[in-house]
Order: structure tokens, then sequence, then C-alpha cells
């Protein structure tokens, strides 16, 4: 019976597959740690400044400059810190939740003292443009989060909550809830530690 | 058979010309092609992982095992995407913002895997580099060109820039995807006409 490989071929085979996976896996991971710094910044740039802007509107401070870092498990947090009326008393963070294309990032403002959103906004989404893009695009739907506690699970009005889903984006509106609800979750976790950074902006 | 380098650097210009010539990779070409800038994005990232490809395979052609060969090529074509990827994420943040999802879809573009094939796995190193610039080249033209039409009818500006003024009416149906099916046809045709 013939065979249909013989050993020395499929070794080399095995071989050739196997250098050039590992050198392209070395090359890329290189090139990833090399990168990464500058493409955090320009994010930062790009599309969290403008996001951070828009809801810390009016913070006497540059937010992006204010920024501090804290450990939540294996993540490191960014916070970016709003100075209104002469006190550190708003931050915004990012969090995420599943959309109908993918991750969905959402910037999420809360005021310390009285533990409420003070503003979101979709920062990077893969979302159909005309319906879930609407999320970014509508400022009336990023609106309607304003106020709502912090310390409370967001959901749309079908699932029994306060939030007027966009419509024919049912899964994105839901998607940008779900974010907020675990901003909720991150901040009710980071709490002290998020309080002791704030004093520092205070002195 | 024996072509000269240059013959195979300018057949890539017009006589292989793609999208045109070899109607390849077509899914790109009518997704990015909303405004010249976009256009010539897309096809310099093309060209870079083109040329990349085309090197390493004809470096490595008779190292390749032809049972796993294209295995080795995709492993090939999907680091220098990658590449791409991260640098223009790192330098040009913007149009990565508009290009987005056809930037890993380069991966599977059949030119490039097409000149992998055809080209490059039976060819040396020389004429794989005059073949990869060649076609990328004319890729780049291309898209620029198709990007430039449908920019001027579709948005009334020329790489960013106004040009009938404000009373312009745009003609959105050209920056959709069936526009770019009329007008990489009609742009098909008038080539033809040279012939």
């Amino acid at each position: 019976m013939e065979r249909l490989f013989n050993m020395r071929e499929l070794i080399k085979m095995v071989v050739v597959l196997t250098v050039l996976a590992a050198f392209s896996g070395g090359l890329l991971a290189g090139l990833r740690n090399g990168t990464a710094a500058q493409i955090e910044k320009q994010q930062l740039e790009f599309v969290k400044g403008p996001a951070i802007k828009k809801i810390l509107e009016g913070a006497s401070n540059d937010p992006i400059a204010d920024r501090f870092k804290i450990l939540d498990g294996d993540i490191e947090r960014s916070f970016f810190v709003g100075i209104f009326d002469g006190k550190a008393n708003t931050v915004a963070f990012e969090s995420s939740g599943k959309g109908y294309g993918g991750d969905l990032g959402l910037m999420v403002a809360v005021n310390l003292v009285t533990e409420k959103i003070v503003g979101i906004e979709v920062t990077t989404h893969s979302e159909t443009p005309g319906l879930g893009a609407m999320s970014k695009d509508d400022p009336a739907f990023a609106a309607q989060f304003k106020g709502f506690s912090i310390n409370e699970p967001v959901k749309v009005t079908n699932d029994g909550g306060q939030v007027n889903a966009i419509s024919g984006a049912t899964i994105t509106s839901r998607a940008v809830c779900k974010a907020a609800t675990d901003a909720g979750n991150v901040y009710q976790k980071l709490k002290p530690q998020l309080s002791e950074k704030i004093k520092e902006f205070n002195k | 058979m024996a072509k000269t380098i240059t013959q195979e650097f300018t057949k890539g210009l017009w006589a292989e010309i793609p999208p045109f010539r070899l109607v390849l990779g077509l899914c790109p070409v009518l997704g990015v092609t909303t405004t010249m800038e976009n256009g010539i994005g897309m096809g310099l990232a093309t060209t870079f992982v083109l040329l990349c490809s085309n090197i390493l395979v004809s470096a490595l052609r008779n190292i390749i095992p032809p049972k796993v060969r294209i295995a080795c090529f995709i492993i090939i074509i999907a680091t220098f995407v990658i590449v791409v990827e991260l640098v223009m994420q790192a330098y040009a943040y913007p149009l990565f913002l508009e290009l987005g999802l056809f930037i890993p879809l380069i991966v599977v573009n059949c030119i490039v895997l097409g000149r992998a094939e055809a080209f490059a796995s039976k060819n040396g190193l020389l004429p794989s580099i005059a073949d990869g610039l060649g076609i990328g080249i004319g890729f780049t033209l291309s898209l620029a060109a198709l990007g430039g039409v449908r920019e001027v009818l579709g948005t009334g500006t020329f790489y960013g820039a106004s040009v009938f003024g404000p009373s312009f009416q745009p003609f959105t149906f050209m920056i959709q995807a069936p526009g770019a099916f009329v007008c990489l046809g009609l742009m098909l045709c008038i080539m033809n006409l040279f012939e």
C-alpha cells in the first residue's frame, strides 16, 4: 500500500510550519510591545480624549493630563479626573459591553459626591452605521443616562429600565446599558482606592 | 518566456493592473474607496504586504514543502498584515479608524495570495520584488482613481478639498457599494476603449 506521506516529508512540513509560526509569533509579540505605548497615546488623542472632554465639559483642569491608574484584579484601569468649582469631584473611566459587531467601549463620568452619572460617551465600537453607530452619533441617546445613580443597574425600557433604546439597535442599546452597569460595579469595587487617590488632587 | 525585471514591474501598471485586469480583491476595493485618501492608504498598506510577502515567499520557495505551501503563505501574509495594522494604529490612527475592518481583511485579499502562489513561489527574488511593487503600485493607482472619482461625485470634494462649492448636491449613490460597482465597470469600459 502506498503511503500518503513519507516520513522525511512529514517531518519537513512540521518543522517548516513550526519555525515559520514561531518566528511570526515572536516578531509580532515584539512589535506589539514596541507599539503599545504609542497606540495608547493615539487612542487617548483621537478616541478617548474627545469623549472625555465632552463628558467632563466645563472642568477647570485637563482631565487627560490628570489621570491615574488603579489595578483592578489583573487589569489596569485609567481614571480621568475632572475639577469642577475648584474641587476634584468627578472621574471618568472606561468600561465595555458586548455590542452587535463586537466590543463596545463606553466612557462614563461619575460625580463622586452624589454618585450619579454625569455623562457617557461611546468610544470604540464596530456597530452598524445608521443603526448601532447612532449610540455614538446621537447625543440624545447618551443624554438619557445623565443623572442615573451609578450604584443601580441601567436597563432599556424593554427590560424594565428607563433608557429608550435606539430603534433598530436594541442589542447596541443593551450593550451601552450593560457597560454603564459594569462601570457601576467597577466603581463600587474600587471606591476606597479611588477616594484615596482623589484626595491627592484636593490638597 | 524570460521577461526583464522592468517588464515584470510595468505589467502591474497597465497590462495586469488590479483590480481592473486581474479582477481580484474586489471586497476592499468596493469598501474603502469612498474617498481618495482612503484609497491611497489602503493601496499603500496592500503594497507593503504584497512586497514583503513576495520577498519572503520567493526567498523561501525552495524550503517550503509544496503540500503545505498555502498554510505557509498565509502565515507570512498574516504576519505582515498585523505589522501594518499595529504600525498604522501607532502612527496613523485617523486612517486606521477609517479603514478599520478592511486592514485585517488584506490577509484574504486574493491579489496577495494570488501573487505569492502564481508568481513569487516560482520566481527569483528580483523578479518577485518587481512584481510585488508593480502590482502594488498599480493597485494603489486604481484605488486612488476610483476613490477620487467617487469622492468628487459622491461628496463633491477632491482629496478633502471642496470642488463645486456649497451649492453642490452630492450624488450619494456613488459613495455606496452599488455606486462602486458602476464606477468600476465604467472605468474598465474606458480602459478597454483605449486598447
